[in-house]
């Protein structure tokens, strides 16, 4: 199943990917031909099996909540691109 | 004096013990050889000569304190020098994963696996290269360069975890961590010939670990041989309390002293010999297969009938969860920025000016899988096929105790032999993929070596928590073959 060009630009925006008009291109056929691979698990007859997220049994063990030391508020601040008074910094939402 | 690095972890700890060298000694002997031989190889990404030092004076105190009571308890690791694969959080270190988006990311935690090390008393050299968030199977995805593989430098060392399966193969290191979420430590450690574990899913703590495919990620281990890798699996299992996917069982004992295999049943599944797989790799593990059995082992043909469609469940599971996964990367709180407009076009040209071609591809993979409309037919269809692959897994392990099967189609590939085609690259992993979809724990190592002298693997698999009896059988069959004990010429 061949994806448009309008397909990958979109896939591109909900991924919050900017790409180039050559990655375009490229990613469209990649993407069509690994989609056209993955097309074959449509033959499998699986209107009788329960879908797998997890292999784990669902008895995930509790731990306590409680308070327990944790990195420095500046130490993870030091790791951003811009900080403003102990806060991350970002460009405006709407310009 | 020998020369330090040529020793098996096990002989090193010995000497550590005796006091027949100190573990500062050691640690030298390890950063002299990664200065003498990783500007060929790139094995490392980030090398940490005072740290491990200090380290090494420690474990050197701890070790005199030790040879005064000898009876008190005593890690094997304890002096031992290590390597961690980038794409595990060790505080004081960068953690990049083998991308531009973290680079300079110093994270302020260390991975409980690398920790337990740590409290065992090994050395951390540094850390080493991987395929960018760990997809690849050849680190050619490392935005840092690509590693060498130390048998032929003109061909890639496998992948993600090709940094450390390089480190171990070459003796830059005693034993290495390494990630396999569809293959990354089994198949490098079969193109590197070393011993490589993946642990089952559950069974080693994901905490620290920068996420890649939550539900198919394990972090395992490297070394010469599986009696070395023995005392590195038995520190990294178990339950943390900071990662609630762990399994409580506790690990379970290994006796290496029993040799032989009698009474176990192991199954050779006929889907994992396909055409168009190198020959003298089929001739490895079917040699390998005999060994198994004049050990005492029972050999059965085994139907996996399934196992085709591993490859295009994984190719959507992975990137899906990947997609979710890197939604966090966006020039926010860690790493380089981009973009001079609104927050969007913050969010649009740091992404897609700092993730490579490839995980952008999966990225891409993984938001159609999940997007409106395609849910069911991609992602949702490939969670149900998942089922049937693991259901094939429970029914062959009610007929037999250990699978025994080819890592890999073919031995090391060329630098570059991929070009720019994703699928050719993807169906390299046709043969480790399952056991992640499963969740069951393998092993890979190494059982004889092709025409051109580059390693051949074979694969073991045991259902959930069988890691004991794959490290038994692989230590078994090493007991009575040499091939593990061949090293590359460097």
């Amino acid at each position: 199943m061949a994806l448009t060009i309008e397909e990958v630009r979109h896939i591109a925006r909900l991924a919050r990917l900017s790409l180039t008009a050559d990655e375009e291109a490229r990613y469209q056929v990649q993407l069509s031909a690994i989609l056209d691979y993955a097309a074959r698990l449509r033959a499998v007859d699986t209107s009788a099996i329960p879908p797998t997220a997890s292999v784990l049994p669902l008895d995930a063990p509790l731990r306590p909540d409680e308070a327990r030391p944790s990195a420095a508020g500046a130490q993870i601040l030091a790791q951003a691109p811009e900080v403003t008074d102990g806060m991350f910094r970002i460009p405006p939402v709407f310009p | 004096m020998t020369d330090l690095t040529t020793l098996s972890l096990l002989e090193a700890s010995r000497g550590l013990r005796s006091g027949a060298f100190s573990s500062v000694e050691l640690t030298r002997a390890s950063l002299d050889r990664i200065q003498r031989l990783d500007a060929a190889l790139f094995a490392f990404v980030f090398v940490s000569p005072e740290g491990a030092l200090q380290q090494a004076r420690l474990a050197d105190q701890v070790l005199a304190r030790w040879r005064k009571q000898p009876a008190s308890p005593l890690s094997p690791l304890s002096g031992i020098p290590v390597a961690v694969k980038d794409v595990l959080c060790v505080q004081g270190m960068p953690a990049a994963a083998g991308s531009r988006i973290l680079e300079g990311f110093f994270p302020p935690y260390t991975a409980t696996s690398v920790q337990r090390l740590i409290d065992a008393g090994t050395v951390i050299l540094g850390k080493t290269n991987t395929d960018e968030f760990a997809m690849g199977s050849s680190t050619e995805n490392s935005s840092y360069g690509v590693t060498h593989n130390p048998w032929d430098l003109s061909r890639v060392p496998g992948g993600s975890s090709g940094g450390s399966a390089a480190a171990v193969a070459s003796g830059l290191c005693f034993a290495a961590l390494g990630s396999d979420t569809g293959g990354s430590i089994r198949q490098p450690a079969a193109f590197c010939g070393v011993t490589g574990l993946k642990t089952s899913y559950g069974r080693v703590s994901r905490y620290g670990l920068i996420a890649y495919g939550s539900s198919l990620d394990t972090v395992g281990g490297f070394a010469r041989s599986a009696a070395d890798l023995l005392p590195i699996y038995q520190t990294i299992a178990g339950h943390d309390p900071l990662d609630s996917t762990t399994l409580t069982a506790p690990a379970a004992e290994v006796d290496l002293q029993r040799g032989d295999l009698r009474g176990l049943r192991i199954g050779v599944p006929r889907e994992y010999f396909i055409d168009g797989m190198q020959a003298s790799v089929e001739r490895g593990v079917r040699q390998a297969v005999e060994v198994f059995h004049s050990l005492g082992a029972s050999i059965h043909d085994l139907h996996l009938p399934h196992t085709d469609l591993a490859l295009p469940v994984y190719y959507l599971i992975a990137p899906a969860e990947a997609s979710a996964n890197l939604a966090r990367y966006d020039g926010v709180r860690v790493g380089p920025r981009r973009g001079k407009g609104d927050l969007l076009d913050q969010y649009l040209e740091t992404r897609g000016a700092l993730f490579g071609p490839e995980v952008k591809r999966r990225i891409m993979l993984g938001t159609y899988a999940l997007s409106a409309g395609y849910y069911d037919a991609y992602y949702g269809q490939a969670q149900k096929v998942r089922t049937l692959i693991k259901q094939d897994f429970d029914d062959a392990f009610r007929q037999v105790d250990l699978i025994a099967c080819p890592v890999t189609p073919t031995t090391a590939f060329g630098i570059g032999q991929h070009g720019d085609d994703p699928l050719s690259m993807y169906l390299e992993d046709v043969f480790t993929l399952p056991a992640n979809l499963a969740g069951v724990p393998g092993i890979a190592f190494p059982v004889g070596y092709d025409d051109a002298g580059l390693p051949i693997g074979v694969q073991l698999m045991a259902p959930s928590l069988g890691e004991a009896a794959l490290i038994h059988a692989a230590h078994a069959y090493q007991s009575v073959t040499a091939w593990h004990k061949e090293r590359p010429t460097l």
